[in-house]
């Protein structure tokens, strides 16, 4: 299904931390990155994609359009999805991920902000975030092929043309022809794989240095 | 990690080069038709030649990559200065996720007390009609059905010495067609034609290792045979699709810069180091026609034996082998670990350089190839780093009571009275933890 890329402001990265931030000498294992989209109208999310970095786990909570003057709420649509197995390992933690709209726990119609909330529990990490943020919305729907009437109604037994004087039989020639392609299609089935290999120029294989780039 | 083997590969390039402009001699230059005659006609027996090789030195040693590896860092990684949990005890510091004994013993649930294994279980105390005819009954049936997937499990439990060969080149998807002659001639013609620096590498590496070595001396001229046709062919070049590190380029003479004359050298992208051809002397027992050899070694080495000398995270590259290692003997033998780092004697050290070369040389020829059974059968290099733990656990009586690197490594100098297989069984099944 095609998607198209939705413009978005993604803002800096809040800590949430348990008391004075100054004092504290822990790093925070809580990140909030708030994604707006201003301009454009409420769309219908189709796909999150974005580079992981050392992320170990992510709620994602949407704020829909609601109709009329009714306040909106913030809802959960995705909770706790564990990009890294193991908090303190490298497995995962440079992954691209996609996440889709099928993943959602709720509807995702009428998105007007998203807020991604990063976990990170374990301390071995200096920081951590995620990267390349896109969002896409639906895609335009393909418009549906019509066949040309004749493609799928083949016309029947149309009166031959007169045939030319001189010119040999067409059905005789397009059975030959057929035979012909058919042979080309066998060679070309049965073609090697193996490469030659050539690895010189021109016959030319005279190097002085290697080269650094 | 693409940084620092992107860092890495130019250290090479540089001493490459730098060999090259002290020595006077060229990357590569096109043999003069008297020598390229002299060449066919000495094909068959290239070790009764002794160039002078005396001003050659391998590009590098494992120890050089073992140094390189010792310093990698995350730099998002914690590293504090004092001691605390995060800090890695031994050598490597990635945190790379590296599996436990519980999961080794799922995922080698083939090597436990309960299954029959050849390496154990055909010695000669045990009557042949427990175990060792059925096994071999059904490899040989395996074989008529030519059945690959079936020939990778069946091997996990080893293959029978007159079975291997073909068992290998079943598993690897070698059959020999003629086309794959043809291929190997048209390398043997390149390296008549073509003369490379990395040739001198190559002979050098021979002599230094392959025929020094009680059991693959008589195998020089083989080497030879493969190794200078395996630096020739382009169709190697196509691994570093999932390979971490990138072949070298060079320019035709005269041509720097334009990419049309932009070539990679050597042809295959693989800049050999020292001790590489032990990696094709044991395939020398099974295979005796020099293509058959050729693309057996070759199907291994873009298999397994280039994750043995390139920094990536991969479960089988050599660094989670070295992390896999270090953490099996902080976990199931401190003591040991804790009185070899304080003596001085990390492990690593040590073990380093059997992991590297897959054990070749280390191990005597028959326990290889029943070690290498397994690699082929669990598609994994993993087993290389369980079994330098065992053998650390079986000579841990004797490493206690050493003060020093040079005596601890006297102590495991010679592996070759070792046997493979009841050392793996007993780290992974019989231990006491």
């Amino acid at each position: 299904m095609s998607r198209v890329l939705v413009p978005c402001h993604v803002k800096s990265t809040v800590a949430l931390q348990v008391g004075d931030m100054r004092t504290s000498q822990g790093r925070p294992g809580v990140l909030v990155v708030d994604v707006t989209f201003p301009n454009v109208a409420p769309f219908e999310l189709q796909e999150i994609t974005f580079k992981n970095y050392y992320t170990a786990f992510l709620s994602i909570r949407v704020r829909h359009h609601t109709p009329l003057h009714t306040p909106s709420k913030w809802v959960t649509c995705l909770r706790d999805h564990c990009l890294m197995p193991d908090p303190h390992s490298e497995e995962g933690a440079q992954e691209y991920v996609s996440l889709f709209k099928h993943q959602m726990l709720c509807d995702m119609s009428r998105v007007l902000e998203l807020r991604l909330i990063l976990r990170q529990p374990s301390p071995l990490w200096l920081s951590f975030t995620v990267e390349e943020l896109q969002i896409y919305q639906q895609g335009p729907k393909s418009p549906s092929l019509t066949f040309p009437k004749w493609l799928s109604h083949p016309v029947s037994n149309e009166q031959p043309a007169p045939r030319l004087e001189g010119l040999p039989d067409p059905s005789r020639v397009s059975s030959e022809v057929q035979q012909m392609w058919a042979l080309t299609e066998m060679i070309r089935a049965s073609h090697t794989s193996t490469r030659i290999g050539r690895f010189d120029v021109d016959g030319c294989y005279d190097l002085n240095l290697l080269s650094y780039t | 990690m693409r940084k620092a083997q992107g860092s890495w590969e130019k250290r090479i390039l540089k001493s490459l080069n730098s060999m090259c402009t002290e020595l006077s001699i060229p990357l590569a230059r096109k043999r003069p038709v008297g020598e390229q005659k002299e060449l066919l006609n000495k094909w068959n027996e290239m070790g009764t030649d002794e160039p002078d090789l005396s001003l050659f030195r391998p590009v590098y040693a494992p120890k050089d990559f073992l140094e390189v590896l010792i310093n990698l860092r995350n730099p998002n990684y914690e590293n504090g200065d004092s001691l605390s949990f995060r800090t890695h005890l031994g050598l490597i510091q990635v945190p790379l996720k590296v599996k436990d004994i519980p999961e080794l013993k799922e995922c080698f649930v083939e090597l436990g007390l309960n299954t029959g294994q050849l390496g154990i279980d055909d010695s000669t105390q045990v009557p042949p009609e427990l175990f060792e005819n059925e096994h071999v009954r059904i490899g040989q049936k395996v074989l008529v059905q030519q059945d690959s997937a079936a020939a990778q499990q069946y091997i996990r439990q080893g293959s029978p010495t007159a079975l291997r060969a073909e068992l290998w080149a079943l598993i690897l998807n070698i059959s020999s067609q003629p086309e794959d002659i043809l291929y190997y001639e048209q390398l043997k013609t390149n390296v008549i034609q073509h003369d490379l620096l990395v040739d001198s590498l190559i002979y050098k590496d021979v002599k230094l290792t392959a025929s020094n070595d009680d059991y693959y001396f008589v195998f020089e001229d083989y080497l030879y045979q493969v190794l200078l046709c395996f630096s020739r062919d382009t169709s190697v070049l196509s691994h570093f699709a999932y390979n971490s590190a990138s072949p070298p380029k060079s320019y035709i003479r005269g041509k720097l810069g334009l990419e049309e004359y932009a070539v990679f050298y050597p042809p295959n992208g693989v800049i050999p180091f020292h001790g590489f051809s032990m990696y094709v002397a044991p395939l020398c027992f099974l295979y005796h026609e020099p293509y058959k050899l050729y693309q057996i070694f070759r199907e291994m080495y873009v298999r397994f034996f280039f994750r043995l000398h390139s920094i990536s995270s991969h479960p089988s590259g050599i660094v989670s082998l070295c992390l896999l290692f270090e953490t099996l003997l902080q976990t199931y033998l401190p003591q040991l670990f804790y009185h070899l780092r304080e003596i001085g004697a990390q492990p690593l050290r040590i073990s380093f350089k059997w992991m590297v070369r897959a054990f070749s040389g280390y191990l005597a020829t028959d326990q290889l190839l029943l070690l290498w059974d397994r690699i082929l059968g669990y598609n994994s290099l993993e087993i290389l780093a369980v079994l330098a733990a065992a053998v650390f656990a079986f000579r841990a009586v004797n490493l206690m009571e050493v003060t020093s690197l040079a005596a601890a490594e006297a102590v495991l100098a010679d592996l070759s009275t070792l046997k493979v297989m009841p050392l793996l069984q007993i780290f992974l099944f019989a231990t006491v933890t």
